[in-house]
Order: C-alpha cells, then structure tokens, then sequence
C-alpha cells in the first residue's frame, strides 16, 4: 500500500516539472508583447527597451525559465506585471472565489448527475431513460455563455430574483457563507454545473446499466436481497469510476470558466486568466497556469490515492 | 401620575435623539459606476489603462499643473490652471517654462504641495536612478511628456522646466503627469505597492477602499482647493465590467447606477426601461490608416480619396444605434482645429467610382490591399461588423480588401513597427485599422505627420512626409499666441484631410447609460471625464 502511494508521489514529479516548462513556454508563443499590459500603445521604442530590462525580459528564455523556476520552488512566483501585485496573492485569492464557486457547482453537478444517471440506469429504454439522456445532451451541449445570459435576463432582469454580477455587495474580500452572499453565487454556480451534471449522467447511467445485468447482480437478487440493498452494491462497485470522473470534472471547474466567471464578473481564476491574456501579463499567467496545473496534479494524486481505499483491487496495477 | 408624566417628559427629551439615530442629518449619497476596464487603473501615480482611465483614478484623486477642462459638456474644453496657477514661456529663451504654483495646497496626508513634490514627482518618472522612481508610472507617462529636458525649483512655489526644443505646445503635454505625495511614500516605507491602496493626491476625491479587479471606492475630499470641483457626490464606487452585455445587465438590475459604453444592441431596451443615454463628441476617429510608402496600393491620392467618398456613413451609425457620429476628417468638425479642408468626405460613390477609374481600377479589375484589423477592444467600436461594412462598400468601387485580423494587443505591435516594418510590409499589409485618441494637438495631429515621427520614431505609421506639412509644424512649434496656434493647427487639420491622408471613418461618442436615480452627469468632449460633476437624486 505505501510503496503504491509513493509510486503515486513520484508519477507527480516529472509531471509537475513538465507542467512548469509548458506553462512558461506557452506563454511565449502566443503573439503580443507583455510590455503592451503597462506601456501606452504609442510608447517609444527606448521605454520599451527599458522596461524590458526593468523586467528582465531582455535575458534568453532559458535563464528567464530558470530564474522564474527557481523563485517558484521559494515559493515567489513574481509580481504581475500589470498592477506591480504579487502574483501568489492574486492567484490565491482568484482561486478562492473560484473554488467557493467550484464546490457548489460540483456539488449540484455530481448530485443531478448520479441521480438522473441512477434514474435512467434503472429505467433503462424507459420515458424516464430519454428525459434523463435528453437532460445529459442538454447539459454538455448547451454553450455557457448563452445560458448565462438567458438565466440573467430571466432571473435576474426579468424577475430580479438574483444579483447580475459579482462576488457580493461588498466584493468577494467580505464573502460569508450567507443568504445574501448565496444569491450572487446561484446563477453562476447553475450555469457551470450543467456541463459536469451532463457528463456524469451518461457515466453512471452506462455504468449502472451495465452492472445490473452482471451476474453478481443477479446472484443478488437470487438470494434475495432488497433493491436498496442491491443498490448499495451497485453504489460501491461505480464509485471509483463516478470518482475519477467527478474529480476531472471539479478539476476543469476549477480551473474557472473563463466565459461564466466574464459573464457574471466573478472574480475567480477564469476572470483573472482571462485579463492575464488579454494583458500578456507573463508572470501572472504563468503563476496562474502553474497553480491551476499543481491543483489538478494533486487532485489525480488524490483520487488515485482513494481509488484503492474503495476498491483495494486497484492496488494491484 | 408624576412618575408618569415624568417618564412622559424624559421620552419627549429624548425624542430628537431618537430621531438622530434612525435618520441621520445627511445621510452618504453613494454613485456606483460599472466601468468596461478589466481591473481598476493604477492607483500609484499615473493611471494605465489608456486616457479613459484618467477619470477614474487619475484626476480623481491627484492633480496637474495644467489641467483640461473637462467639467463643461457644451464645447471642447481648453487647458486651465492646475497646481500651476500661471505658466510663461521665459521670452529669453523660448525653451525655458516657468510654473507659479498654487499656495496652500495640501496633499490628502496633510503635507503641503510645494514646488520640491513636482520635482520629486518628476524625478519618480524620468530620473530612473531616483530612489522614488517607478517604471511602471514612468512607463504610463514618459511617451506622453516627451519634451522635457530638465526641471528645477526656483523656490517654494516656483519651477522651472526647460524643454528639449522649442515647444510651444508643451503645455498640452501636462494634463498627462500627475502630482503625488512624496511624505506618503515615505510614511509607507517607500513602497509604492503600498501606495497603491492608500494614494495620497490633492483631488477632489480620496480612495477610501480598492479590491483589485472588483471596486475601487472614492470619497469626496472635503477639503479640496478648488470648491468649484468639489465632488456632487459622497461616494462614487468603480466596479470594473469588462464584458459589455454584463454591464447592461447590472444596470438593468439595479447593481449599478451607470454605466460606461452600453452595448449598442441593448440601447432600445435601457431607453424603454427608462435609463439615460447620453453621449457627446469625443476625441477619438475610427480610421483606415495608409501606408504611403513606394508598392503600398494606397500612394495613389485618387484612390485613397475614392476609398473616402465610398463609405456611408450613416448607415454605420445606425449599425452603431447611433452611438458614433460621421467622420469628416481626423478631428469632429466642431473642433477648433478642424480648418476648412478642400476635400469633402461624403458618401458619393459616382465620384469614388470616377476616381477609381482614373486610377485605372474598377469591380472588373479590382485594386488588392490587405488590412490589418483587431477583433474587438478598447476603441474599436464594433470593430468585426464595421470592418466587413467597409470591405463591402469598397468592394462596390473595385477595392478588393483582405483582412488580417489579431487581438488588438497584437494589433499594437503592428503599429509601433510602422508600415515599412517586416512584420507589416512583409505581409503585405498596407493599411491599419485602429481607433485613435485625438485629444490634443500632438495626439489628434502632428505625431501622425511630422516626418521625425516616422516609425520607429514615432507613429507616423504609414510614412508621411510632406516637407511643406514639417515646416508648419516648425511654425507651430515656435509660436506662443494659442490664436496662431489654433490657426496653424486648423492647416495641419486640412492638409491632412486634402491628402487623404487616412480613411476616416466615425467618431465615438464615449455614451454613457444611466439610470433615474442620476441626477446630474456633464459629459465632456473629451476622454477626460470630470465625475465630480456627478449627482445622485
């Protein structure tokens, strides 16, 4: 079990040293030029060259990688280029707004999920069956964007039930769990769980169809198990699976939606790429990218970490 | 019966107290503007982000030595007394300016305004071997203050500024460069990321509270030296929006109680619903720019004239739902600068066809040019559907565009690198589509024509050089009667026009939405907006 885990631990590495040498390569090969997030459009070419010494742009890409790695380990990810702030407090506080509304989002995606997958698993070529498929289709094809905009103009204009945009009355620095609070998070947490919610009713659906005609399922009920008993078998054997999914699914939410966290003016980790980019602000992009990347690296090394707890069967691959 | 009066009586007394409780004497009159910037500008100094974020957190919360006028919405403003309370040129040598400064001034942290703050506000964004200086607000206003050469202060209230050349224009260079606290710099251990959320100016307004990228609150400054700017309002609360449709919606749902540029597909539904649009000339062109170097399809006049008289104008504003005006050169024809130019831009395309004739093109042997647009961004309107209108329409006179299209940050690096460029010509780019600030005479004008602004030098993009237009502008340079200024700058302008020198297009009109709770908002000609006009019903 410990060596499983430490094998796991190692995987992480090579990948997270990969993950660093994309993120700061990417970066470069978009086109535009970092010094346009702070210099006027006109600027002349000496304050170019002086800003890019300033900012030590000037040096080859691989001593930038390698200067930019080596405060990174420090835990100093630099300091964006656009507002002077340094980017660990700008991407930390990014990915707590985005990560409040991740987790309600996942929450109601992998609930409606699992609960119209389990619906149409058992009810399978049932009515039932097609509205829960329909409701999958639905979910995964519908664009953000437009949803957002439809559950605003109808919830939010039309019948003024939830706030338009942003993070609370005061800003997202004075969140709090509250009423008030949950308002402002209810339309964008609805808009981003469809996808999740799609995605993980076809998952169980296919996985609880296909476990009722095995044969355990069947000896089952032979020996005359209740249906809830039944499902509790049914429950432990998708789990890993549902599991695995799930996690991706939470991974890509938090990496933010930059079209919903927009729509909404949520300031999460999609807003804050999304400026980044348009900005060319390298150091808060790369901070960012690299963050986000750590966060999905750990969040596999988790699962795969909790897979064998659920199914020790694992432990053998 | 005692008791109970008694208890009466101390219940009457304590009445009024009561009252001031529930209702305060005056209670805070609070603006919240939804503004199309992703983060709210630098807060530091000198705000990035472009002259429209000068109003937000630059002539909000410092001042200049010469400011715009920018509080009156009925004609274009004029350069008014700052921090400087008077300027001359020194008649011995004309590269010398002397600035008397305004007395009793105070910064927000209770330091005095003296003459040794500009110099050390200066030294903070030209002198980068000055403990306070700062690249990034250096960066922000050094491009825009060019001709300083040296500063110095006579005494207490007097400075001194020599010019690089002569310069009569110089002046206009100064709304630029803002005026901070040095005591503040130093209380904060001179850190200016410090700074950044407790600035110390001499505005009219005071930043009270700044969550990057979400609100930036600025509160009246009670105190502010000059009580005719005095803010209508306690607080004004700037909530970055950047997606135009976003915005809308937090109007029409209340959040906010104004609204820069509403989306021009939204304005029936705000105006049905009560809301405000207003809009003023603005110093801004959305414009072709030619290239006029040898093999660019664009040296031809007649052609570039044609291209002119091809467009109709005003069926773009009505794409725009009215938030643009037609273009009739690089300046809106109310300016004071925009001359009597020969040429006429209007929408006649017999004569286009005509010229394109001349030329020795017409749809059946269609002249080639390749553009270079920007998908969208700041100041370029409805940059996507206003490009194909215009490819459309000179298709009709046998101008075949093609268009590069790239992110406007890319589109940028096109620009500094001017037509001639490889990454331009080489691509067989001859003109660029960009929306230009035309605010002062050497943004509206002389940076596009002098011939030393050539790119790299400058961004003359396409290469104009007209010796005859370089020895106005010499004039210009060395004349300090603003009349004669004005009178030059007004040859300038038509020169410009009667070359043809560009494609002018529309005018933005910077529109506004507000809503019924806005009382007052003078929206000035201008890209310096002054929000202390804004009152709250």
């Amino acid at each position: 079990m410990l060596g499983y885990f430490l094998r796991r631990i190692l995987y992480a590495i090579p990948i997270a040293l990969g993950v660093t040498v994309i993120s700061f390569v990417l970066v470069y090969l978009a086109p535009g030029d970092p010094l346009n997030a702070i210099a006027p459009a006109d600027a002349p070419a000496e304050v170019i060259e002086a800003l890019k010494s300033a900012y030590g742009l000037d040096r080859p890409l691989v001593a930038q990688y390698g200067l930019w790695l080596l405060r990174a380990l420090q835990g100093d990810l630099g300091s964006s280029i656009a507002s002077g702030r340094p980017v660990s407090a700008e991407v930390f506080s990014a990915i707590a707004n985005t990560l409040r509304l991740a987790c309600v989002a996942s929450f109601l995606g992998v609930f409606m999920g699992c609960l119209l997958g389990g619906i149409a698993g058992y009810n399978k070529a049932s009515w039932l069956d097609r509205l829960a498929t329909t409701c999958s289709v639905i979910g995964v094809s519908v664009p953000h964007y437009w949803l957002g905009l439809v559950l605003t103009i109808v919830f939010s204009i039309t019948l003024g039930w939830f706030p338009a945009m942003g993070a609370g009355p005061g800003g997202s620095g004075e969140w709090s769990w509250d009423l008030e609070h949950l308002r402002f998070m209810t339309l964008p947490a609805l808009t981003l769980c469809v996808i999740p919610m799609g995605i993980i009713t076809r998952t169980v659906k296919a996985l609880v169809s296909d476990m009722l005609e095995q044969e355990f399922v069947v000896s089952l009920r032979a020996r005359g198990l209740s249906p809830f008993a039944i499902f509790k078998h049914i429950a432990k054997n998708t789990a890993p699976t549902v599991l695995a999914v799930a996690a991706l699914q939470v991974g890509y939410l938090m990496g933010g939606s930059i079209l919903v966290e927009t729509v909404f003016a949520w300031p999460g980790t999609g807003f804050l790429l999304n400026t980044a980019i348009f900005q060319r602000d390298i150091p808060l992009l790369q901070g960012t990218l690299l963050i986000l990347c750590m966060f999905f690296v750990v969040l596999n090394l988790l699962v795969d970490v909790v897979q064998p707890l659920l199914d020790p069967r694992m432990l053998r691959t | 019966m005692s008791i109970v009066r008694q208890a009466v009586q101390r219940s009457l007394l304590l009445l009024p107290f009561v009252f001031s409780l529930s209702s305060p004497l005056h209670s805070e009159t609070v603006a919240r503007y939804g503004i199309s910037m992703a983060d709210i500008p630098l807060t530091t100094g000198q705000p990035d982000k472009g002259a429209g974020a000068y109003q937000f957190t630059g002539h909000t919360i410092y001042d200049p030595l010469i400011a715009w006028e920018s509080n009156i919405g009925t004609r274009p403003g004029k350069l008014v007394p700052g921090l400087a309370l008077s300027w001359k040129v020194d008649p011995k040598d004309n590269k010398k300016w002397v600035f008397a400064l305004r007395k009793g001034v105070k910064f927000h942290d209770g330091s005095d305004f003296k003459s040794d703050a500009v110099v050390w506000n200066l030294d903070k964004v030209l002198m980068d071997k000055s403990p306070q200086f700062d690249a990034k607000q250096s960066a922000q206003v050094r491009p825009r203050i060019p001709s300083i050469a040296s500063y110095k202060a006579v005494d207490e209230y007097t400075i001194e500024i020599t010019t690089k050349d002569v310069d009569a224009l110089f002046p206009y260079q100064l709304p630029w460069f803002l005026i901070s606290s040095p005591a503040q710099w130093e209380k904060l251990g001179r850190d200016w990321n410090k700074i950044a959320s407790q600035p110390s100016g001499t505005g009219p307004f005071k930043l009270d509270k700044l969550v990057p990228r979400e609100r930036a609150d600025l509160v009246k400054n009670v105190n502010y030296w000059d009580k005719t700017r005095l803010a209508k309002t306690d607080r004004i609360v700037l909530m970055p929006i950047p997606d135009a449709m976003t915005r809308a919606n937090a109007l029409l749902n209340g959040q906010v109680d104004l609204i820069e540029t509403p989306p021009p597909d939204v304005l029936p539904q705000l105006k049905s619903a009560g809301f405000k649009i207003v809009q003023n000339v603005t110093p801004h062109v959305w414009p072709y720019h030619f290239s006029t170097y040898p093999g660019s399809p664009w040296t031809d006049i007649r052609v570039r004239k044609a291209a002119n008289l091809a467009i109709d104008r005003d069926a773009i504003v009505k794409l725009m739902n009215g938030l643009a005006t037609p273009a009739k050169g690089q300046l809106d024809r109310t300016s004071p600068w925009f001359g009597k130019p020969s040429f006429d831009i209007k929408y006649d395309l017999k004569a286009a066809k005509a010229l394109m004739a001349q030329a020795g093109f017409s749809t059946s042997k269609p002249l080639k040019a390749k553009v270079i647009i920007a998908q969208g961004g700041t100041g370029q309107m409805l940059s996507l559907p206003m490009n194909e209108f215009i490819q459309q329409s000179l298709a009709e006179i046998g101008i075949q565009l093609e268009f590069e299209v790239v992110e406007l940050e890319n589109l940028y690096l096109h620009w500094r690198a001017g037509a001639k460029s490889d990454m331009n010509a080489g691509k067989g780019i001859s003109a660029i589509n960009l929306g230009y600030v035309t605010a002062d005479p050497f943004y509206a004008l002389t940076r596009f024509v002098d011939s030393r602004y050539i790119s790299p030098n400058g961004v003359n993009w396409g290469g104009y050089n007209n010796p005859k237009m370089d020895s106005t502008l010499d004039t210009l340079r060395g004349n300090f009667d603003t009349k004669v200024q004005d009178k030059l700058l007004a040859e300038v302008h038509q020169t410009m026009v009667d070359d043809a020198l560009m494609l002018w297009v529309v005018h933005d009109t910077n529109p506004h939405a507000l809503s019924p709770k806005v009382q007052e908002f003078v929206q000035a000609q201008h890209w310096f907006q002054d929000i202390t006009t804004l009152r709250m019903k």
